[in-house]
């Protein structure tokens, strides 16, 4: 059994225009122990589906219309926002994009980090602080006994997210999910953040589901891999399968838009872009949502919309031309 | 910090300096002395009335006249009320525990309505509460205090007699001199309080919606921490950084404001006490109780930088 299974998630949200489809019918999996990734453009739903799992955006004008989200075999959305708080942190651990800002500005970090394991699990103030001062030396920064009292803004970026990191492991979630974690960062921190992540996720042996928009991220770090086009899941793969065989149009042209470095001067071309831009997702017309911007696009395309189905073992996609051939 | 103070004020005398200098040039210019009865008195001879002139200085040039009252001011000499007969700090001094009482417990009374109805309003914008709150606060603020003030006075004193609508000297002490002077103080504070509340509601409302949104609220959210400790502890501590910045500044224009309030309830206020200087020509009183003011500006600006560092840890004094 999957440690969180997400069938036909539909997250919408009211606005003055009509209802935005942000989430349009998601399934994603993920087992225990494994690093899925979770990648598309901005605004293809990738952050609203993290935030779904523990209602975490904001309702209203947001609204879970369909589907279910099985966390250990319960379903997590017919539970209330006071309800989830026993599993937020203690069972699911989030990180999120903005180091800079996703802490509080008036509150140390050992605060912050504290109150999180005094709200889930029976320790005295004096142990709170020593297990967080222990999570701060697990996720590297230095001094951490000095530094624990210590304020954001006395913090770097790339030290911010290493205590968000320390934050949303300290209650040894089985899950942690990381909305970009390092989008924010300049590279050389990227690539610092994601070997510590993947560090704690080898000692706590728990599940990552990790959300970015950079395939290098997900080269380095992933097993499994979802793409998402406007809210819609349209290929998922093993990561070499999908980096290695890409079927959909767009995850092929997702690939082609990584930079290469590795290519001789005269094998070089100018980096292939994909055309145009995410569809708005309020009304979207019928059919695949790719199609206005899709090289392949056939009648068919704008007229039924593809279904998700498996074209090999563990490869799923939502693309007519599979049909074709 | 307390090196910080301690510039800040010294910074402070230049800025009062300049101030007293400007009240003083105004009122010089202003029309009217405290002798103009005199003139109009067929009793005292016109040579009487030179040489009492002479003898106050009363003729020398602006600038010798403001550098006397400052140098009088500097020895903590206040002057002398012409029309009262007394020193005007002692007038003030005696005037001022009134004021503070009344001003004090409106401000007092407008926190204890404005923090939790403007919190409360925030976490659920645009719900019945929110509506409600924001209609009281909009007919609150939009109503003078001189109106409220009259329609109290209709209703609770000459319709209903619970209240008295004058403000009077309490003799004695006790129990029952406390519940008098609460009784008399209840329409005046509630007049300011109330108009006070309205605007700071408003305030509150906003910079509580202005946190709720940020990022570190929806980390707070995802510890799974529960609605009432994310909205006090990560929402309403940051909120009330400005709002606290604000209340501060605020109240030199609430001592202005009670000035009016004053004259309704006829509190024997320092806003009462200025009026009626201003009426009666007495020129050291009307100094004196603008320079007071004055200084409070000044000392509330100081204290509203100093609790702004302490609430905000990103600030640090140098």
């Amino acid at each position: 059994m999957a440690l969180l299974d997400i069938k036909g998630l539909k997250t919408h949200f009211t606005t003055d225009a009509g209802i935005l489809q942000a989430v349009d019918g998601v399934d994603i999996s993920i087992n225990r122990g494994e690093t899925l990734c979770v990648v598309g453009e901005s605004g293809c739903g990738k952050t609203v589906t993290a935030m779904s799992i523990l209602k975490l955006i904001a309702m209203p004008p947001g609204r879970i219309v369909e589907g279910e989200i099985m966390f250990e075999g319960r379903d997590l959305v017919p539970l209330t926002s006071h309800q989830l708080d026993d599993i937020r942190a203690k069972e699911i651990g989030f990180i999120f994009q903005e180091p800079m800002t996703s802490l509080n500005p008036v509150l140390t970090i050992g605060e912050q980090i504290a109150e999180s394991l005094r709200r889930h699990e029976a320790v005295t103030k004096k142990q709170a602080l020593e297990r967080t001062i222990e999570m701060l030396k697990l996720v590297q920064i230095p001094n951490a006994a000095g530094r624990v009292h210590h304020y954001p803004h006395q913090f770097s970026g790339g030290m911010r997210q290493r205590v968000m990191i320390a934050m949303a492991l300290a209650c040894r979630p089985k899950l942690v999910i990381a909305d970009e974690p390092t989008t924010a960062l300049d590279v050389t921190i990227q690539a610092q953040i994601l070997d510590l992540l993947q560090d704690m996720k080898e000692r706590f042996g728990m599940a990552v589901m990790l959300i970015t928009h950079a395939m290098g991220v997900v080269a380095e770090t992933a097993q499994r891999v979802v793409v998402m086009y406007a809210g819609k899941v349209v290929e998922e793969a093993p990561v070499d399968e999908l980096f290695g065989n890409p079927r959909h149009p767009y995850t092929q042209g997702l690939i082609r838009s990584i930079p290469r470095i590795d290519l001789d001067a005269e094998h070089k071309t100018r980096l292939e872009a994909i055309g145009g831009s995410v569809p708005i997702l309020i009304n979207p017309p019928p059919g695949c949502r790719f199609a206005p911007r899709c090289k392949f696009a056939m009648s068919i395309c704008t007229e039924r919309e593809p279904r998700l189905r498996e074209i090999a073992p563990g490869h799923r996609m939502a693309c007519h031309l599979g049909d074709a051939s | 910090m307390s090196q910080y103070i301690l510039r800040r004020l010294m910074i402070a005398i230049p800025s009062l300096l300049g101030i007293s200098l400007v009240l003083f040039v105004v009122l010089a210019l202003a029309p009217g002395d405290p002798f103009s009865e005199l003139a109009t008195n067929p009793n005292v001879p016109p040579e009487v009335q030179a040489a009492l002139r002479a003898k106050f200085g009363l003729d020398d040039p602006i600038y010798l006249r403001y550098l006397h009252w400052l140098a009088a001011m500097a020895q903590g000499d206040w002057g002398f009320s012409f029309v009262s007969r007394i020193d005007v700090d002692t007038l003030i001094l005696q005037r001022l525990p009134t004021t503070l009482y009344v001003v004090g417990s409106s401000q007092l009374l407008a926190l204890l309505i404005a923090i939790p109805v403007g919190v409360y309003a925030a976490t659920r914008p645009y719900s019945i509460f929110d509506q409600l709150a924001n209609t009281f606060a909009f007919i609150g603020f939009s109503l003078p205090t001189f109106f409220t003030g009259i329609l109290f006075i209709l209703v609770f004193s000459v319709k209903l007699d619970w209240l008295p609508f004058v403000y009077t000297e309490v003799p004695g002490s006790g129990i029952k001199w406390a519940l008098e002077m609460i009784r008399q103080a209840i329409m005046p504070v509630m007049v300011l309080g109330l108009f006070q509340a309205a605007s700071m509601t408003r305030f509150v409302r906003s910079a509580m919606l202005d946190v709720i949104r940020l990022d570190y609220v929806t980390t707070a959210r995802a510890k799974g921490l529960g609605q009432a400790k994310v909205i006090v502890k990560h929402v309403m501590r940051n909120a009330m950084i400005p709002v606290v910045t604000l209340v501060a500044l605020q109240v030199p224009a609430v001592f202005g404001g009670a000035i009016v309030t004053e004259q309704i309830f006829r509190i024997p206020g320092i806003g009462s006490l200025l009026i009626s200087s201003i009426l009666a020509n007495d020129t050291p009183v009307v100094m004196a109780v603008t320079f007071v003011f004055a200084c409070l500006v000044v000392l509330f600006n100081l204290i509203a930088d100093v609790l702004y560092g302490w609430l905000d840890p990103r600030i640090s004094f140098r």
